[in-house]
């Protein structure tokens, strides 16, 4: 349930905003008013927060290992193109 | 700008009409160009285990299997080998790599798609709106036009640590179309600057952010359904 007023942004436009907005690249304007609406907004509150922990997941499918056979093969290739065969 | 590739794979870092004097090559990469170039194998696995698998990622928006993708990231590999000579640093080494791999995938899908039939390279953008876990409320409502309806479902972050979760963003990422499954790669798996996402796939800053903001729109939003699946 939204408590920020009706002429502040809506949050169906906030939350299309948060990536501008977490990058650091919006207008100072539009920065505030994104910053004023999640203070009285719990629910896009939650949302910036649902939207920070999904980034941080994300970037643990890095830490995902390359199977030895990849590698291998690879090492291979790079073998045969040093010697040029 | 995206550099000028031939059919065959090579590719040129910089543009020869042009003759500009050609910035220096960072010396991290001045290195690196150089071991390999000397056949240093431990170099070569180094970067292969920085980034085969976003290179794999990259590829499967391009082909249709994660097979064929890796047939096209060893070819990639070897257009990168061959390439190497040509490479003069005016990009980051990694940014020039995924020139090329993106273009030795586009090449492969072209191929792919005049074999497949084109419903099997559909990406179907419906999935996982069988059930609105949000909503919002009308833009004529007479109160809080545009306003949360239903908010999001509060979860709890350490579940996402939980192998599942990770299961889910990846299956997620693996239907997303593929210009926003390439920059959520890069960005949020690899951790890759804007910039230098940009210069990779050759797209500006403004469309990089826009479907970088829906790719992670879209696994949020498998992530919230996965946690109200899983809720006790």
């Amino acid at each position: 349930m939204s408590v920020a007023r009706p002429r502040d942004l809506a949050c169906r436009e906030l939350v299309e905003l948060l990536t501008e907005f977490l990058d650091g690249v919006l207008d100072e304007g539009t920065r505030t008013r994104v910053e004023q609406h999640l203070v009285l907004c719990p629910g896009c509150t939650e949302y910036l927060r649902q939207f920070r922990a999904t980034v941080s997941a994300t970037r643990k499918l890095a830490e995902e290992d390359l199977s030895e056979p990849v590698k291998e093969n690879l090492l291979d290739a790079f073998r045969h193109w040093r010697t040029g065969s | 700008m995206p550099a000028a590739v031939s059919p065959g794979g090579s590719f040129e870092d910089r543009d020869p009409a042009r003759g500009a004097p050609l910035p220096e090559m960072s010396p991290e990469d001045r290195a690196v160009v150089d071991r390999l170039r000397a056949g240093d194998e431990p170099t070569f696995l180094a970067i292969v285990e920085k980034n085969h698998r976003a290179m794999v990622r990259v590829a499967l928006g391009h082909v249709s299997s994660e097979a064929v993708a890796e047939e096209v990231v060893q070819e990639a590999w070897m257009g990168i080998l061959q390439g190497l000579d040509k490479f003069e640093g005016r990009c980051p080494l990694r940014a020039w790599m995924f020139r090329i791999l993106v273009n030795c995938a586009k090449m492969r899908g072209a191929r792919e798609a005049r074999s497949v039939p084109f419903s099997a390279l559909e990406t179907d953008d419906g999935e996982g709106e069988r059930r609105p876990l949000e909503t919002f409320r009308r833009p004529d409502d007479p109160r809080w036009p545009g306003h949360w309806a239903q908010g999001p479902e509060r979860w709890t972050d350490d579940r996402l640590a939980d192998a599942q979760a990770l299961a889910r963003i990846r299956a997620e990422i693996e239907k997303l179309p593929p210009n926003q499954r390439q920059v959520i790669t890069l960005r949020d798996i690899e951790g890759w600057e804007s910039a230098e996402v940009c210069e990779a796939l050759g797209i500006s800053e403004a469309n990089q952010r826009v479907l970088l903001h829906r790719a992670r729109t879209r696994v949020r939003k498998a992530l919230a359904g996965w946690a109200s699946e899983v809720a006790p």
